[in-house]
């Protein structure tokens, strides 16, 4: 399959799935399950790359700054590096990893099976059965995990800062608080939406073109989530260019 | 009634359906017989228009699904039950949950009539008390009932069974059999069994057909091939 034609299927792919009649009445509750999946399944590794990303940006940002700018701009830094890029990156990534891999597996699984034949056959369209309620869980859930992997980070850089680097939590937060921005903040949460996207329609889309058995589904994981990452990166540098640039 | 007119369908070079016609008259059920990998499964997948085929047309109740859009393939196929031969049972949802999985998606009806709906589906199928198990934990024979009752769940005119006896024990197959038998006999269910059991099609098959090489023919053809060698 050459690149273009990939595009052109995922395209139609995306617009197949969502562009159909919803049926909230039967849709609603595997979209919660997903968003339940997605956004509190989620929650344990995000807490943990998001305290190290925290810590790890604060000792970045005070060896490349102490002594030569006044210490609440490591706050600062900190704040505006975790609200534009560090947060809705990694925490897209980690998502992507660890999600879009299991909806390609779930869906590869289901059509080698005979499970998605099964669905066609009772007149229920896969496409909203299966990629919808994944589609919006992803994009339901993955800003509200930005927000909190950007709370969690900053929070640990600060009590970091406090304790191990002298630099008192009003200080620190006064740097965040001071030369915070809105746009920074929305600018990170835009991304968010675009990258949960990427992530839902990726792993659905290879599961759902898997043929033959065990080792098509595992190649179907694995392509979801190298397709999803660099689609992240890609759409990371766009969007940035239009908001920041 | 279906009708299947000259179907034709084939994977590159390889002829899997050649001009196959077959008629399924009302509460009848037709038999397609023949070895492993002649084309059966996709002869069924291709009438439910799951497989595009290549040429010929396919008309339940006068309706062409070739030609039917989209919506309007779904609405003919909520009057067709399936049962696969690998069960096809959502692996995630319980027996209860996958039984009741149509009637939830194209009917209104409470949750306790759901549950009534499949309660019943359940005792015709012989699995009361099963609700609950997941397919994981059922035997081959038992996802094969609970295909069926999933395959009722819409009280459907035509029932199609593919391989419905293959892999089970003698006492299980004989259940099978005597489910298909009943289901046309009492509830009136027209359909098609493809199958590669003589025994089976004999007992079950009001018009039994052989699908050999891409041509369907009728049973006293087979046995004039056969007798004559």
């Amino acid at each position: 399959m050459n690149l273009f034609s990939l595009i052109g299927d995922f395209s139609t792919f995306f617009f197949r799935s969502l562009f159909i009649p919803w049926k909230i009445r039967t849709s609603k509750g595997r979209i919660l399950e997903q968003v339940y999946s997605i956004g509190i399944g989620s929650l344990p590794i995000i807490i943990i790359i998001a305290a190290f990303t925290g810590l790890v940006s604060t000792v970045q940002a005070t060896y490349q700054m102490i002594g030569t700018v006044p210490r609440y701009i490591i706050g600062t830094t900190v704040g505006r590096m975790v609200l534009i890029e560090l947060g809705p990156i990694l925490t897209a990534l980690m998502v992507s990893g660890r999600c879009a891999s299991s909806m390609a597996a779930e869906i590869g699984t289901m059509r080698v099976t005979e499970q998605i034949d099964a669905l066609e056959i009772m007149a229920i369209d896969p496409y909203r059965f299966l990629s919808l309620p994944r589609i919006v869980g992803t994009f339901i859930s993955l800003p509200v995990l930005t927000i909190f992997a950007e709370f969690v980070a900053l929070a640990c850089g600060a009590v970091y800062a406090h304790y191990f680097l002298n630099i008192p939590f009003s200080v620190f937060s006064y740097g965040i608080i001071h030369f915070f921005s809105m746009r920074d903040f929305l600018g990170g949460l835009v991304k968010s939406l675009f990258f949960s996207i990427v992530i839902g329609a990726s792993g659905c889309y290879f599961g759902f073109i898997v043929k033959g058995g065990a080792k098509e589904v595992g190649r179907a994981a694995t392509y979801a989530v190298v397709t999803a990452s660099i689609l992240i990166l890609v759409l990371d540098f766009l969007v940035a260019v239009v908001i920041f640039g | 009634m279906i009708e299947v007119k000259n179907l034709s369908k084939k994977f590159d070079d390889l002829i899997v359906l050649d001009n196959v016609s077959i008629t399924v008259a009302e509460a009848r059920l037709v038999v397609i017989l023949g070895p492993s990998g002649t084309g059966k499964t996709v002869l069924l997948k291709s009438i439910l228009g799951i497989l595009p085929v290549d040429s010929g047309i396919v008309l339940f109740d006068g309706k062409s699904i070739q030609t039917a859009k989209e919506n309007e393939i779904y609405d003919i196929r909520k009057h067709v039950g399936f049962v696969f031969q690998s069960t096809a049972l959502f692996d995630s949802m319980n027996v209860c949950e996958n039984i009741a999985l149509p009637l939830v998606e194209h009917t209104k009806l409470s949750s306790r009539q759901v549950r009534d709906k499949v309660h019943e589906i359940l005792e015709i199928v012989g699995m009361a008390g099963k609700e609950r198990l997941y397919p994981g934990s059922l035997s081959g024979g038992m996802k094969r009932l609970v295909a069926v009752g999933r395959a009722l769940a819409l009280d459907p005119k035509y029932l199609f069974y593919d391989e419905p006896t293959t892999g089970l024990d003698p006492v299980m197959r004989d259940r099978i059999v005597q489910l298909i038998i009943d289901l046309r006999k009492d509830y009136k269910k027209s359909g098609i069994v493809v199958t590669h059991d003589l025994d089976t099609a004999e007992k079950v098959g009001d018009d039994i057909y052989l699908l050999k090489k891409g041509k369907i023919s009728k049973l006293e053809q087979i046995k004039k091939e056969v007798y004559n060698g």
